[in-house]
Formats: structure tokens, sequence, C-alpha cells
């Protein structure tokens, strides 16, 4: 039957000639092939217009500015002079702040769920984990602006003051809204991305690094902080990039309680605004189109920011993950 | 001396690794400690109401959001509409057909399209389908959640179809199906349940969006008839809501917070379970 050839071609290297095409045409194995082919295609197409898109126009604001668009500290729609500068900034310190905290709290999580707590019990918490990562950052922003901005106007914000009041950080008024909130909040959003990545990278780390690093009489603890962890160090890296191309990024919850103000200041007390939030809070008002245009180069930065991040962060990941398997 | 050494590493262990298991704690607690509040602050406020109202204009109080639930299912079912099946094709593709270069990039392209920031996917969404025809829609939100919905889409797709044991394949083969009923009638039906559950947790992770939608399906105080006007949705509800200064309108916004909470929650542990349970069954 030629059916079963047709199965045959399929498996084998294609033959060539419109023959052998044709019969496989009839079987419709190239169709199907064509099909989704075309599909997976427009994953590319549907993200290199983003790219397109975004370049084509934010080409005023381009032109008009070049370079200095990313070390002016005016951002001022009435005069149309734009500068990204103070954005930059805000979006750099809020992600440092919640990596600051994040990391330690996330790996250390991610180390006794890999390598302390029994199978069972480390699963059921991944996945309480996984549903922190699924809460809507809208919601985070809800708590932020209800729970987190009076915390820090009332408790936080003065026990900084009075024990780290002399660094520049943590001098000048508290409003509540701020840099600090804005990173705490960031830093919750994060953890789960962190932990649930760097406890799969752990947990891929071959069973006999940590028996031979035990059976040299290290202690339990040794053994994960000098042979677990710096085997998997690749991959954790991977993980905490992901929760920074997270941080960057993250608009909504930010948005709520940044408190929304043009300024560079060294106190992380001061509101401010990052690239994201900037762009939530002005695109729909922005009248005259150098003022969009601009905002759609905020728009451009982040996704370059974000996507060398992420391209990165994936490398690590993997090739983490293949060293385990190879081992 | 090297007593006090080994005693110096024993409790070093001990303290170490009593940190890392506080640390495990502090954050699941944060879990329990969102969930108790938005049930605490959005139970006092959620009624019949809530679900069948308008919103009430400022300064009277009562009124719901009934226009953002519908708004936000509108804007759901576009979404599905348009990432679904792209999903799932190209999820066919990378699992069946792929070759190898090919399939690298689209993986990575896909891994990379899902880390863009919602925001920008929002400007991109405004590009295209507001400034051509220079007003909101229902249409621009649900193109711009749908695009979101793909890279999710693709990635549980393939991996459930990997799952598909190669024997099943092989006996569809030996029986003289050609490769694509092969996939029709044997592949995709043995991964159904698995991919449906990808599909699900794509659109409750799109539910709770709120910044693709801010410029693309704006919002919307009234009823929003046909798909190209401004709609509401429960997200841009909750923003609004919670950062204006009116204590009626921060009620709703915990109402609001705490129906698409448990919208999103229900989906992700109700298919997770599902799906632990299809794997159990599956697992032989």
């Amino acid at each position: 039957m030629s059916s079963t050839a047709a199965t045959f071609d399929s498996a084998a290297p294609p033959k060539t000639g419109p023959r052998a095409f044709i019969r496989r045409l009839r079987h419709g194995d190239e169709v199907a092939h064509t099909i989704t082919l075309v599909f997976a295609a427009s994953i590319l197409l549907v993200t290199s217009m983003i790219v397109y898109e975004l370049w084509i126009n934010s080409h005023l604001s381009r032109t008009q500015f070049g370079w200095s668009f990313f070390w002016t500290r005016v951002w001022d729609p009435i005069f149309d002079k734009y500068g990204a500068l103070p954005y930059i900034y805000g979006t750099l310190v809020t992600s440092a702040v919640a990596l600051v905290i994040a990391v330690p709290l996330g790996l250390s999580a991610a180390t006794f769920l890999a390598e302390l707590a029994p199978r069972r019990i480390s699963d059921s918490v991944a996945f309480l984990i996984d549903l922190l990562a699924a809460v809507p950052s809208v919601i985070y922003g809800l708590l932020g602006i209800f729970v987190v901005v009076p915390m820090m106007r009332t408790v936080i914000g003065p026990a900084l003051k009075g024990s780290l009041g002399f660094l520049p950080f943590f001098q000048g008024p508290n409003y509540g809204v701020g840099f600090l909130t804005a990173g705490i909040v960031l830093a919750i959003m994060v953890v789960p991305f962190i932990i649930s990545v760097s406890r799969e990278v752990l947990l891929t780390v071959p069973r006999d690094q940590r028996e031979a690093a035990l059976a040299l009489g290290a202690t339990r603890w040794e053994a994960t902080w000098k042979v677990v962890v710096p085997w998997a160090r690749t991959g954790i890296m991977g993980s905490v990039f992901l929760a920074l191309a997270r941080a960057l990024g993250e608009t909504m919850a930010v948005t709520m309680v940044i408190g929304n103000a043009t300024v560079i200041s060294a106190s992380l007390f001061s509101p401010g605004d990052t690239i994201a939030s900037t762009i939530a809070n002005q695109f729909t008002e922005a009248a005259g189109n150098l003022y969009q245009s601009a905002l759609i180069e905020l728009g451009l930065v982040l996704f370059l920011i974000t996507f060398i991040l992420n391209g990165l962060a994936r490398l690590l990941i993997v090739a983490t993950e293949r060293g385990g398997q190879r081992a | 001396m090297s007593g006090v050494r080994l005693m110096w590493r024993k409790s070093l262990n001990v303290l170490m690794l009593t940190l890392t298991g506080v640390a495990a704690l502090v954050v699941v607690s944060v879990l329990f400690m969102i969930l108790g509040y938005l049930l605490w602050n959005g139970g006092k406020s959620l009624n019949l109401g809530f679900f069948t109202q308008l919103p009430k204009p400022v300064g009277e109080t009562g009124g719901g959001m009934a226009n953002a639930i519908v708004g936000s299912l509108k804007l759901l079912a576009l979404a599905a509409l348009l990432g679904l099946p792209i999903g799932l094709m190209a999820g066919v593709y990378l699992a069946e057909f792929g070759g190898k270069t090919f399939s690298f990039v689209t993986r990575y392209t896909t891994d990379l399209l899902n880390g863009v920031p919602s925001i920008v996917i929002g400007i991109f969404a405004y590009t295209l389908a507001v400034l051509p025809v220079k007003h909101f829609s229902a249409f621009a939100g649900g193109f711009a959640l749908g695009i979101m919905v793909i890279p999710i889409t693709v990635r549980s797709t393939e991996e459930f179809l990997r799952a598909v044991p190669g024997n099943l394949r092989e006996g569809a083969m030996a029986l003289g199906a050609s490769k694509w009923r092969t996939i029709a009638t044997v592949v995709l039906p043995a991964a159904k349940g698995g991919i449906i559950t990808g599909m699900l947790l794509a659109l409750a992770r799109v539910a709770g969006e709120t910044a693709p939608l801010l410029f693309t399906a704006f919002n919307n105080r009234y009823w929003s008839p046909g798909w190209g006007q401004p709609t509401a949705s429960l997200p841009v509800m909750i923003y609004t809501y919670a950062v204006a200064p009116y204590d009626d309108w921060h009620r709703q916004a915990w109402a609001a917070g705490l129906v698409l909470l448990a919208l999103v929650l229900v989906a992700n542990v109700g298919t997770r379970l599902a799906l632990s349970r299809g794997g159990a069954a599956r697992g032989v």
C-alpha cells in the first residue's frame, strides 16, 4: 500500500523530486507541516513587529533628542522637552532595592526547599509559591497602597531613619510612597520567581556531589554552601536575571506606590517614577506627537533592556541544567 | 582548638539551616497574608449589587461593577480567539514537526516574547489597533491580551505533546496512518487534558493584566455594546478605584480585587489539581 511508503517518507530524510512531494502532499503531511510552520513563524513575526512598531513610532523623539534622551533630566510636556534620566534612575533604584531584599530571601527559601525539606513538603510549598506568582500585579498594587504605604509611614520609615538615618538613602521627608516602597512591593512580587527557578536548578545538582561532601565530613550547611550552590551558580544567576527583568518591566504595582514624580534623589523615601510607571501614567494624556513619541521611546528602551536580560537568563539556566544532566 | 572549631561549624550549620527555613516560612506566610487581607476587606464590601449594578457616580454609595465583569469576559474571549489557535498550532509544530535550528529560534523567541513587559505589549497594540482608528476599543484590548496568551500556550502545548509516549505514535503509524492523522487522532487527544489546562492557565494569567489595557480597552463607566468601544475591565477598575481618593471607591476596589483573585486562584488550583491527578493516572 502506498500509505506505508508515505509514512516512511515522513520519517526518513525527505526524498526530492516533484512526484515524491506530490505523493506526500496527498497524505497531508506537508500541508500540516506548512500550516503549523506558518503559525510558529507568526511568533517571530509578532516579536519583530513589536520592535518595528516601537522603532517607527518613536521616530520623532529619536530624531529630536538623539542620545541625549538618555542623560537629560528634564521631562516637560509643556515645553516639549523630554529626557529619560529620572525614569531610568527610578527603574534601576527600585529594581536594586527589590533584588537586595528578594535575592537573599528567595535563595534561602529555595535552598531550604531543595536541600532540607522532605520532597512532599517541598513540592506543596513550591505549589503555594507558584500561586503567589499567579497573583495579578494590580492586586499587589492594591495591597501596596493600603498596607505597605501606611506601614512605611508609621513603622518601617521611622525605624530606618532611627537606625540608619546617617546614610543619604534614609534622609529627607517620608511620605509613605516612593522608591523604597516600590522596591519592597517589587521584592514581594519577584521572590516567587527566584524561588521556583532556583529550586529547580538546585534539584538538578547530582546527588553524588552532596554525598561526596558529606562523606568528607562537611556539615549539611557546608555541603550546601560550598558544593551544591557553586555547582548551580550559573542557573541561580539566571533566576536572578529573570527576576530583575520582571522587576524592571513591572508596571501596575509600582505605578500605584511610587508617588509619580520626576525626581532624581539619593533618598529612598523620595517619590519618583520608573520607565513603566511613566508610560502607564502619562500615555493616555499624551497630547502632541512628540510627547507620545517620547513615551514610546521609553517603551523601546524598556523592551530592549528586558529582552537582553531575559535572553541572558535563559542561556544561563539552560547551561546549568545541561551541565547537571551531563554529569 | 579543633573542638572549638567543630562547635562553631555545627552551630553555623544549625543557624544557617534555620534561617533558610525561616525564609521559606516568611514567603509562604506572605501568600496567606494576601489571601486573608483580601478576604477580610473584600468580603466586607462584596454584595449582590457588585455583580449586577453599574458603577455609581462619585458621592453616591453602592453600585457595582457588572459592566467590568462582562467587559473582562469579552476581552478574554477575544484573547482566546486570537492567542489559543496560534499557540496550539505553534506548539504542535515545535513538538511534532520542528527542525533543529528553526525550532530553537522559535522556542527562544517565545520565551523572550513571554518576558516582554506587559506595558510594552500595550503600546504595541495601541500603535496597531488604536492609532489607525483613533479610538479605544475592546478589540484593541483583546488583541493585546491575545498576544500575551500566545507564548504561554505554545510552551505548555509543546510540553504536553512531548509527554505523550512515543509508542502511541509508532502504533498509529504502523497501522498506516500518515503523520498528520497520527497527530490529529492519536497524539492530540492523548494530550488533550494537559493542553486545555495550559490554555486555561494562560487565560487566567492575562485575566489579571492591567497595563496592556490602560490605553487599548481603556475604561468605561457604562455598558459598552459591541466590540468597538472603550470597555471596562476588572483589573483597570481596581487600579482606577484604588488610586482615587474616595473611601467608597476603595471598598469597591477591595471587592473587585477579591473577585479577580478568586477567579485567578481557582483557575490555577483547579487546573493544577486536575493536572496532577491526570499525571498520576498517566504516569505508568
